[in-house]
């Protein structure tokens, strides 16, 4: 199973580390899976489409499968100990993602509304990009904790990438939220890069306040009240995710950056009042924007009830979407199986059903079977992530990956409660299976970094100094 | 800081956990309903991915399916087709991609796609041995001879409608009105059907192409109704016999007013029996007859014979209408088919076949059987009793003035030879003063020398193109109602 080997001693009698193995193999055996399960599914979606193998089939397996390959190599090379499941989930998220793409590049809806017809081929490039910066990641940081010392750059860094969508000319408003900005013919979303550099500034700050935020404060009510100078920063936080809130109308990103600091200042803190103070602060914000932002409400009346508002729209009388009904109608429709792969019509969502209602799309094909298997594979993913930071030694790593995990879980949960019409619909990605090369790039990144923690916290304590006396040692053996 | 991090991972569990439970109430719970909303696309998609099955007349289908061109972004595959769809109109209804469907069409859709619950078996069959689903048959009650005889016959009147029955079974024989339309013309969904449709529509089209006139437009029947009235007269005990002499004044004053009720012409209707009232159609002797049996009795007998209530076919027919409120006056005028009085020509040739069927209403239907797409048949239509308006005796009472009308009345120009012919003309007012033309009627029966009954069958044809003077249900209508009994008759043979 495992190539590893313990650290080789010389007398069995010392004391020496036990690491953990390194189980790079097993992570080239479920690769295999990863790459192959996808391949069977463009097969798939080519024989029910046009009753052939699609003619890239082999160019496609070879193209995953050396991407894969090449970040497998990667970790073995820099980061011998990382953990063996991410890279594999992520592999066969971003593989079913390309193929699901792909079948709805063959819809004619959207290719007749140029939502489709050449997204896989960018989506497969966008993959390249994103795991040469998997691959980059792994190779220049050498130790997360290097990081640290870009707090404040951080924090810099991200209001930037937060604030460049307002910039005017280079901002975009596309459907009603002004996250992208648009670089020659490129478009970005710089949220998703956001949200790993403010993990990386939120890690840095929480790791250096923790004492002060856990233990000055007085008892007030029952709760624990920070001082005024440690409360100060949780204040701009909220303040600024109010700000892209209101500004940007981008719901989703502002609740993931304010619940991914609640869950990091909990952990730094070890204080449950925080969470309670983030939770009634987050509910006062929201309800503050909901009374006077007509996005937000249009977002929540299409969420109370999605078919009024698919008739208003149809009769074109002030309906805002039919897309939160024709989503709901594809996962319906898909049942218990699925229709199949490329039997299925969700290309009626209409504009986004290759992106932010890719896991509708994959509903309607692969059924509730298919969404469950898709959402344990994101479960498993987060969890590996705790893990990691459970792992970890350092409390910089421990956060920084509690931070990166638990921002994945929450989107996770806003995108596909969203699109199954748990909660209000907000505009962001599934990560690694929604078309977008902001979402992907940014995504291997977070896996990159991820790896990168999980290998320094699995990997042996470097064996002690060869003591002068060991020889002398002796081992009373039973 | 492992504590902390520990809840964290069950939050996130629990995150993901409302996922999965949400995701089997939308798609386990919710699917059903989600799938089958009419607003779901993929409902129409489903019903032309597989070619339809066919409405059958006669043993040869009159619906057909063809694969439509795919152009541009259209997601369907088949397209329904009709034989001589204008004909074949009023019974089909139409099965359009875009515009949904109607009457047995729409009626039967779960057996003409194959989704029918009833089909459940062999479609799980069919699943598992690898078969593409298929749609089954609708059957028919129609005959093809006598609809195109219809047909043929009012297209050269211009407006109007034949409703034919089988006097002994209730099962219809024909079923036409003109103008009618091409279901095919707007099967598709593409731009031509879209302005096909809109043609047809009845703001842009006065005449109103797609009212099914045999079912769904109610006309005051007139003199026709006049068969009603004697019926109620003689299982009333007003009159025993055909040749009873009725004792009607010449003029006759509309009782409680100065109005005289007056005949059309001068025919002999002083003191006439009902069987010569009948031959010469006379208003003063059925309006007194109406008055004398009064809105109660009248309104019974009209009932039984199946006015007030809708028919269903199982296409719905309008309720045809006997007023249930109105002085002496207005129940002498609604005797003999004016005031609010209104029938459906279905509902005119139920009055013939129960006469013609000795005094049994048979139930009239369409549909024959359903069959599945290997031909089993999945339900069969039995004949079923409606009710009975008239005692045998009294049916033959009115047989025999019926059939008086035929041979030296208003109707002669429904003879057919060698085949006893029954028969009412109609010549009904409407309009505002009865400004408009008027509209002509004739119902009728066939019997054969053995005495069975083939068909029993009503004609309306509205605004001829005759002069006004000209407009008569024996000389418009009557010809019509020959040509569909006599088709009937051969086609027999």
């Amino acid at each position: 199973m495992s190539s590893s080997t313990n650290t080789p001693t010389h007398h069995t009698s010392t004391i020496g580390s036990i690491g953990t193995p390194s189980r790079r193999n097993t992570e080239l055996a479920l690769l295999v899976f990863a790459v192959v399960i996808p391949v069977f599914a463009y097969a798939n979606v080519g024989l029910a489409i046009d009753d052939k193998v699609p003619a890239g089939l082999l160019s496609y397996g070879l193209g995953l499968g050396l991407l894969a390959g090449v970040a497998h190599l990667a970790v073995r090379k820099f980061a011998p100990y990382a953990d063996p499941l991410l890279l594999p989930l992520a592999t066969l998220l971003n593989g079913l993602g390309l193929v699901m793409i792909w079948r709805l590049d063959q819809s004619k809806l959207l290719q007749s509304i140029k939502q489709a017809g050449t997204a896989a081929p960018r989506q497969l490039m966008y993959t390249a990009l994103g795991i040469a910066l998997f691959v980059g990641v792994l190779f220049f940081l050498k130790d997360h904790r290097v990081l640290q010392r870009y707090t404040y750059i951080s924090m810099v860094g991200a209001l930037v990438l937060l604030l460049l969508p307002l910039v005017p000319g280079l901002g975009a408003n596309i459907y009603g939220a002004k996250i992208w900005i648009h670089i020659g013919s490129f478009s970005i979303q710089p949220g998703e890069f956001a949200k790993i550099v403010l993990a990386i500034f939120f890690a840095g700050y929480l790791m250096v306040k923790r004492d002060a935020l856990a233990l000055a404060s007085r008892r007030f009510m029952g709760l624990y009240l920070p001082r005024g100078r440690d409360l100060g920063p949780i204040l701009v936080v909220w303040f600024i995710s109010i700000l892209i809130l209101v500004f940007e109308t981008d719901l989703g990103t502002s609740l993931l950056f304010f619940g991914m600091f609640i869950i990091m200042l909990y952990v730094a803190t070890e204080r449950t009042s925080w969470i309670v103070f983030g939770l009634l602060m987050s509910a006062a914000g929201a309800v503050g924007v909901a009374t006077f932002e007509t996005h937000v409400q249009q977002r929540v009346q299409a969420w109370l009830d999605p078919m009024h508002e698919f008739m208003l729209s149809r009769q074109n009388v002030g309906g805002h979407t039919e897309q939160s009904m024709q989503a709901l109608w594809a996962f319906g429709s898909g049942g218990t199986l699925g229709t199949g792969w490329g039997q299925g019509h969700s290309e009626l969502i209409r504009f986004a059903a290759n992106s932010d209602f890719i896991l509708a799309s994959f509903g309607e094909e692969l059924g509730l079977a298919g969404i469950m298997g898709i959402l344990v594979i994101y479960g498993l993913i987060v969890e590996r992530g705790i893990r990691t930071a459970l792992a970890a030694r350092d409390p910089f790593g421990k956060l920084l990956a509690v931070g990166l995990s638990g921002g994945f879980a929450l989107q996770v949960f806003v995108v596909a409660g969203g699109v199954m019409g748990l909660i209000p619909l907000t505009g962001m990605t599934m990560p690694f299976v929604a078309y977008g090369g902001s979402s992907v790039i940014a995504n291997w990144a977070l896996m990159g970094i991820l790896i990168r923690i999980s290998d320094t916290a699995r990997r042996p304590a470097p064996a002690p100094a060869p003591s002068p006396d060991a020889e002398m040692t002796q081992v009373v053996r039973p | 800081m492992n504590k902390p991090l520990r809840r964290i991972a069950i939050f996130c569990g629990l995150l993901v956990l409302a996922l999965l439970l949400r995701d089997n109430y939308v798609q386990y719970v919710q699917a059903d309903s989600l799938r089958t909303n009419s607003n779901n696309r993929r409902v129409a998609i489903e019903r032309y991915a597989t070619p339809r099955g066919d409405i059958i007349v006669d043993g040869n289908p009159v619906t057909g399916a063809a694969k439509s061109k795919k152009t541009g972004i259209s997601d369907f595959v088949w397209k329904r087709t009709y034989k001589d769809g204008a004909m074949w109109a009023p019974v089909t209804g139409y099965a359009s991609q875009a515009f949904d469907a109607s009457q047995l069409e729409k009626l039967d859709d779960g057996i003409l796609t194959g989704n029918d619950d009833r089909l459940f078996f062999r479609n799980t069959l069919d699943m598992i041995t690898g078969k593409g689903k298929q749609g089954g048959n609708v059957v028919t009650t129609l005959n093809a001879a006598a609809q195109k005889a219809a047909y043929k016959g009012l297209l050269s009147r211009g407006k109007g409608a034949v409703a034919a029955i089988n006097p002994q079974t209730g099962a219809i024989l024909a079923l036409a009105s003109t103008p009618s339309y091409d279901p095919s013309s707007f099967a598709g969904n593409s731009d031509t059907d879209a302005q096909a449709w809109n043609k047809l529509q009845k703001k842009n089209d006065p005449d109103d192409p797609m009212l099914n006139r045999a079912l769904r437009e109610t006309y005051p029947p007139g003199s026709t109704f006049k068969v009603v009235t004697a019926a109620a007269a003689l299982e009333n005990g007003l009159y025993t016999g055909a040749d009873q002499h009725t004792d009607t004044p010449l003029p006759y004053i509309l009782k409680g007013t100065r109005t005289e009720l007056k005949n059309e012409g001068n025919i002999p209707c002083k003191n006439a029996t009902m069987r010569v009232a009948l031959k010469v159609s006379c208003n003063t002797v059925f309006g007194k007859i109406g008055a004398d049996l009064g809105k109660d009795k009248m309104l019974a007998e009209a009932e039984k014979f199946g006015f007030n209530s809708e028919q269903l076919t199982p296409v719905r027919s309008n309720a045809s209408v006997f007023p249930k409120s109105m002085d002496d006056a207005q129940t002498a005028l609604s005797s003999i088919g004016q005031f609010e009085t209104a029938a459906t020509p279905l509902q005119m040739a139920m009055v013939a076949s129960t006469v013609a069927n000795n005094g049994t209403l048979m139930k009239p239907y369409m549909v024959d059987k359903l069959q599945a797409p290997n031909l089993d048949v999945v339900s069969q239509t039995e004949p079923e009793k409606l009710s009975q308006p008239l005692s045998e005796s009294n049916a033959q009472i009115l047989q025999s003035m019926m059939e008086t009308v035929v041979k030296e009345g208003t109707g002669t120009r429904a003879q057919i030879p060698n085949v006893t012919v029954g028969g009412k003309t109609g010549t009904a007012q409407h309009g505002v003063a009865n400004s408009e033309k008027p509209y002509a009627w004739f119902i009728s029966y066939a019997k054969l020398p053995d005495g069975s009954s083939p068909v029993a069958v009503a004609v309306v044809v509205e605004d001829g193109s005759a002069n006004r003077g000209d407009i008569t249900g024996g000389g418009l209508a009557a010809p019509i109602a020959r040509d569909v009994m006599k088709a009937v008759i051969d086609s027999k043979k």
